[in-house]
């Protein structure tokens, strides 16, 4: 559950969020806006890696200005560049980089890795260096290092952004196997097709909110 | 490009199997003796020695040739400077050095994995913490490193692509620029990514 108060975010002169109120309870989430109407920024505000100028963000009860930390170990974020977030060299030690803080057994280590880069279907890429991967299959990857933290909310920036049509695909089919609560920003509207709800984001204002079918055609409109 | 992205080489020789201290222990070792063999014979030896490693370590002719070509121009201009000051067989001797020493250290990159080298270093820096120096920041760095010479590199090849369709192929200023811009972007959403990944606390 996340819940925004009266959320503003002002980066110098510039208000990029202005008074954005919600509560996300649903499991599948979309927000969808233009470039500079605020979807990044909020996403941030999710796992504290922004924070609000004024107002508050809950974040499964905890304040993100306060607990940020605490909240990072329960909420996963996705960032629309695999590269800039892919630490370790090959496949299995960036996976396992993430249970680092975790100090598990070595074996324990081993085995959770083994077991999501199995379902995520790189378990034959353990060992091969990461920067060789296709973009779609670094995405996995870093889907994969974040998913081994057993996260209870999944926050991501425009995953398929940077993807061609057949592996954003591949990831969108692999998101909807995700029991978490996910919270997707994107511009990638085919993909928010069986969503429960999406947000319209347009100049810092959620200026819809509703069903895909709805929400997706006010966004049309706005850009027409 | 395996020894400029240190990527490892799965495989079940000898080397691989051997502790990453150990391995670190023998190149130091190897790197001193190399300095001292006393003529090219002796540094004729080495080099078969080193060809061997290789050979057992069986990671490839290419990801061998990756591991020294980064020095080849180096290595080529201290030969001329030698041969022109020194002579022929001081000339042979100090580039063979430099070769080995970075054929040797390239072995051990290509038979450690990162993480592997990562923990041996965080024991190695626990002294560290005394004065306030957080080992396992110092080893993260050095993973960092790693990981993001072939990231610069993508970044550079980008850059000089964009000179030569905009036709400023010799301006310094057009490379370095877009260059240093992309790398710190990089490091600026790298540090965001670690921060998401609760590696900040």
């Amino acid at each position: 559950m996340i819940e925004l108060e009266d959320v503003r975010v002002r980066f110098g002169e510039r208000e990029v969020l202005r008074g954005v109120s919600a509560t996300l309870a649903e499991r599948r989430i979309g927000v969808v806006g233009a470039n500079g109407s605020g979807k990044s920024t909020l996403a941030r505000l999710f796992n504290g890696l922004a924070l609000p100028t004024s107002g508050s963000v809950t974040v499964l009860g905890h304040d993100t200005r306060r607990q940020a930390a605490k909240i990072r170990q329960r909420v996963g974020f996705l960032f629309t560049d695999p590269d800039a977030q892919i630490v370790m060299p090959t496949v299995a030690e960036d996976v396992a980089f993430s249970l680092r803080r975790q100090k598990l057994p070595a074996e324990k280590v081993k085995a959770r890795v083994a077991d999501v880069l199995e379902r995520h279907g790189l378990a034959g890429h353990a060992d091969h260096p990461a920067h060789q991967l296709s973009g779609g299959q670094k995405q996995l990857l870093a889907l994969c290092s974040v998913l081994v933290l057993e996260p209870e909310i999944l926050i991501m920036d425009e995953p398929t952004t940077l993807l061609d049509l057949r592996h954003s695909r591949l990831v969108a089919e692999h998101l909807r196997t995700l029991p978490q609560q996910l919270v997707v920003v994107t511009h990638d509207l085919p993909l928010l097709a069986d969503f429960d709800r999406v947000l319209v984001l347009d100049e810092g204002r959620v200026v819809a909110d509703a069903p895909p079918d709805e929400a997706i055609a006010h966004y049309r409109g706005l850009m027409t | 490009m395996n020894g400029l992205t240190g990527a490892y080489v799965p495989g079940d020789s000898p080397l691989h199997r051997m502790p990453v201290g150990a391995k670190l222990a023998g190149l130091a070792a190897c790197c001193v003796v190399l300095f001292l063999l006393p003529d090219m014979w002796a540094m004729a030896g080495a080099a078969v020695v080193v060809v061997l490693l290789y050979g057992v370590t069986r990671v490839g002719v290419a990801a061998a040739w990756a591991q020294v070509r980064p020095v080849r121009w180096f290595a080529a201009g201290l030969f001329v400077i030698q041969f022109v000051l020194a002579g022929p067989v001081p000339a042979v001797m100090v580039s063979s050095r430099i070769v080995l020493a970075v054929a040797l250290a390239g072995l051990v990159t290509l038979t450690t994995r990162t993480s592997d080298m990562m923990a041996v270093l965080e024991r190695a820096l626990r002294p560290a913490g005394r004065v306030g120096l957080d080992p396992f920041r110092l080893s993260l760095l050095l993973s960092l490193t790693i990981r993001s010479i072939p990231i610069i590199a993508g970044i550079a090849t980008r850059v000089r692509e964009a000179q030569r369709a905009r036709g400023v192929e010799w301006s310094v200023r057009a490379f370095a620029v877009p260059l240093v811009v992309g790398a710190l972007r990089h490091a600026d959403a790298l540090g965001e990514a670690l921060s998401a990944r609760g590696l900040d606390d």
